[in-house]
């Protein structure tokens, strides 16, 4: 749910960027900065006041950007492993009264944080799944196969992404407790946010925008070759679209481990609860020290993500995050 | 012999025949059931969870449900419900406080930052990373941090460090002038890097050319700040704009971690009354009420986009 809140225009992400990104693409891009210029010119930055005052916002930035970016992340990290009692009393002195490991230990297995933790990773993986399926069998038949009432459905997909999220809150919880079909709630069940992530219209776009500009003689080709659609599509479009199911799912794994409201509503039973659910629960009955361990492991996979995949996340990323607040 | 011949070319005809028809068979043969078993996860999912939803978000909000008995069709009852609830007001007015703080804090701040980021000349990449980071902490990790930062205590973190600077501590979320701008900056904090990615982004594709150009005419730095970089920067400047707008009036996440709508429904936001007739113990079942005011704010952000796009088309002509 709070993924669609922020859905932005997918006609802003460049494009070219996910096709062309192999290698050497560092080699190119300090070639780039060379040759393309800022506001300021090389010959403003040899002006003497201009090179001090410039150098000294620079580095004023990067001590903001550290402060406002790295230290809170360093304290969770620091007070994870602190005792309780420091932490409340000298919350910024480092380490006055020893280290605490235990806190870790106690979160992942007192607190059952492992237990979350797993429930989080089959919830993001089924999300993934659920949307890489959607989008790419869709995306395939609207961008590639083109059927005639295809335009119509792509309206209709592109539609729901001028309906914020909020006007479905009611009706896909009355959903949920009463699926069509099935004859039973999906209340307490993992399909109530595996599927419903599915319906991700933003998905739906990115892939079709990528499949639309794939070569379509490659496709002509194929079927000269005796390939069948079934075929076309396993074994030459999928494999030509790998720079965007890699974004599709990137952004798919960190929306659903940011999500809240939506799993808060109807993954009632603690059992399958995921970290984002429980954390706000446990905070009161829990230790600090220990409850910042907890938040501590909660954001670790989403910081590696990131440091991993940076680029995805820095070319295409501004798109899902942004302007939250 | 001829006879089979005959019977196979006239079979073959009507195949012809009825392939230039439309019929279910042909339809299959060209692949039209592939197309379909293709697009079938889709209309599935979109139909059951995206537009059959929307639909009966409509509908529903002129229905009293309880979920045990038939809906029953109760007119615009449910708006006038919301409507007449003093609650509904101070939502109003406190989403419309929160934006408007969002606005002040978070839109000027990721411009400067940008437009500073895109001088940089060493390490780029880091400061974007930097600035990214608090985007990728998962939101609820956020927020349960930043409640620990605002402990209320002389000892808090936050109150710590202003003790620094010989400021007395603050109540921060405890208290109703305060809560409101701590839940901005929680919500800025965790929000800026998105829209410094960005405008970096918008950035690098204004054309260099445009520079020199400023620069023959004589332009200085600020000069070409103001004439090159914020014109090139204003479509998206525009964007935004809007889609902050339209994200804070949803705001959900900050009033209902940090302080559940209080103290005394001063962080008390639209999108948590929403929740509050539909899920919370006390109000809950009022399914009714609740989609009436999501479609009315869905309506209400809708109008304003258009008149937004309007205006700022007319101002782009210019």
């Amino acid at each position: 749910m709070e993924r669609q809140l922020t859905t932005a225009a997918p006609a802003q992400l460049p494009r070219e960027d996910l096709v062309e990104r192999k290698p050497g693409r560092r080699a190119r891009r300090v070639v780039q900065d060379d040759a393309d210029r800022g506001i300021l010119s090389a010959a403003d930055w040899r002006r003497p006041h201009v090179r001090v005052v410039g150098t000294l916002l620079t580095v004023l930035l990067g001590a903001c950007l550290l402060v406002v970016g790295l230290a809170p992340v360093l304290w969770l990290l620091k007070s994870a492993v602190t005792p309780t009692q420091d932490t409340l009393m000298h919350p910024l002195a480092l380490f006055p009264g020893g280290v605490a490991w235990s806190n870790l230990a106690k979160a992942w297995n007192d607190v059952q944080i492992g237990n979350y933790f797993f429930n989080t990773i089959w919830m993001a993986a089924g999300e993934w799944a659920v949307q890489l399926l959607v989008a790419t069998t869709g995306g395939f038949a609207l961008s590639v196969l083109r059927p005639k009432y295809g335009g119509i459905i792509s309206g209709l997909v592109l539609a729901t992404l001028f309906v914020p999220a909020v006007v479905l809150l009611v009706p896909l919880y009355l959903t949920v407790l009463h699926p069509p079909l099935i004859g039973h709630s999906l209340i307490n069940t993992f399909w109530a946010v595996w599927l419903p992530a599915g319906a991700s219209a933003f998905n739906v776009l990115l892939v079709m925008r990528f499949f639309d500009s794939l070569p379509r003689e490659v496709f002509e080709a194929a079927k000269t070759d005796g390939a069948g659609t079934f075929r076309l599509f396993w074994s030459v479009v999928l494999p030509m679209s790998k720079p965007i199911l890699g974004v599709v799912s990137v952004f798919a794994i960190n929306a659903a481990w940011a999500d809240f409201l939506w799993p808060n509503l109807v993954l009632k039973d603690i059992g399958i609860q995921p970290l984002s659910v429980r954390l706000p629960q446990i905070q009161s009955s829990t230790d600090l020290g220990v409850y910042l361990a907890a938040l501590a492991i909660a954001t670790l996979i989403p910081v590696v993500i990131f440091l991993l995949f940076q680029r995805t996340f820095l070319r295409g990323g501004g798109l899902g995050g942004a302007v939250k607040g | 012999m001829s006879v089979q011949t005959t019977a196979r070319t006239t079979s073959l005809e009507h195949a012809a025949r009825d392939r230039r028809r439309h019929n279910p068979i042909t339809w299959v043969q060209r692949g039209g059931l592939t197309t379909l078993i293709f697009l079938l996860p889709l209309l599935l999912i979109f139909g059951v969870f995206s537009w059959t939803p929307i639909v009966e978000a409509v509908v529903m909000s002129f229905q009293k449900t309880n979920l045990v008995t038939a809906p029953v069709f109760v007119g615009w009852d449910n708006f006038v419900a919301v409507f007449e609830d003093p609650v509904f007001w101070i939502a109003v007015r406190n989403t419309g406080y929160f934006a408007g703080l969002a606005l002040l804090f978070g839109y000027p701040i990721p411009l400067v930052a940008a437009v500073l980021m895109s001088e940089v000349r060493r390490m780029k990449g880091l400061y974007s990373v930097l600035a990214y980071l608090p985007v990728v902490i998962p939101p609820v990790v956020s927020v349960l941090l930043w409640k620990i930062f605002y402990d209320a205590s002389p000892t808090g973190v936050f109150n710590t460090i202003l003790g620094w600077f010989g400021i007395p501590p603050q109540p921060w979320i405890q208290d109703a002038a305060t809560a409101m701008p701590s839940l901005v900056l929680e919500a800025t904090w965790a929000g800026a890097g998105g829209t410094i990615i960005i405008y970096l982004a918008a950035l690098t594709s204004v054309a260099p050319d445009l520079y020199d150009a400023a620069e023959v005419d004589g332009a200085s730095i600020w000069g070409k700040i103001w004439h090159v970089t914020l014109p090139q920067l204003r479509g998206i400047l525009f964007i935004t704009l809007i889609l902050q707008i339209i994200a804070t009036a949803q705001v959900f996440l900050q009033p209902f971690l940090f302080t559940g709508g209080g103290p005394v429904d001063s962080t008390m936001t639209i999108l948590l009354l929403i929740y509050q007739y539909a899920f919370t113990q006390s109000l809950g079942g009022a399914y009714g009420q609740a989609t009436a005011l999501s479609l009315m704010l869905a309506v209400f952000l809708a109008i304003l986009s258009v008149v937004y796009f309007r205006l700022t088309a007319r101002w782009s002509d210019n």
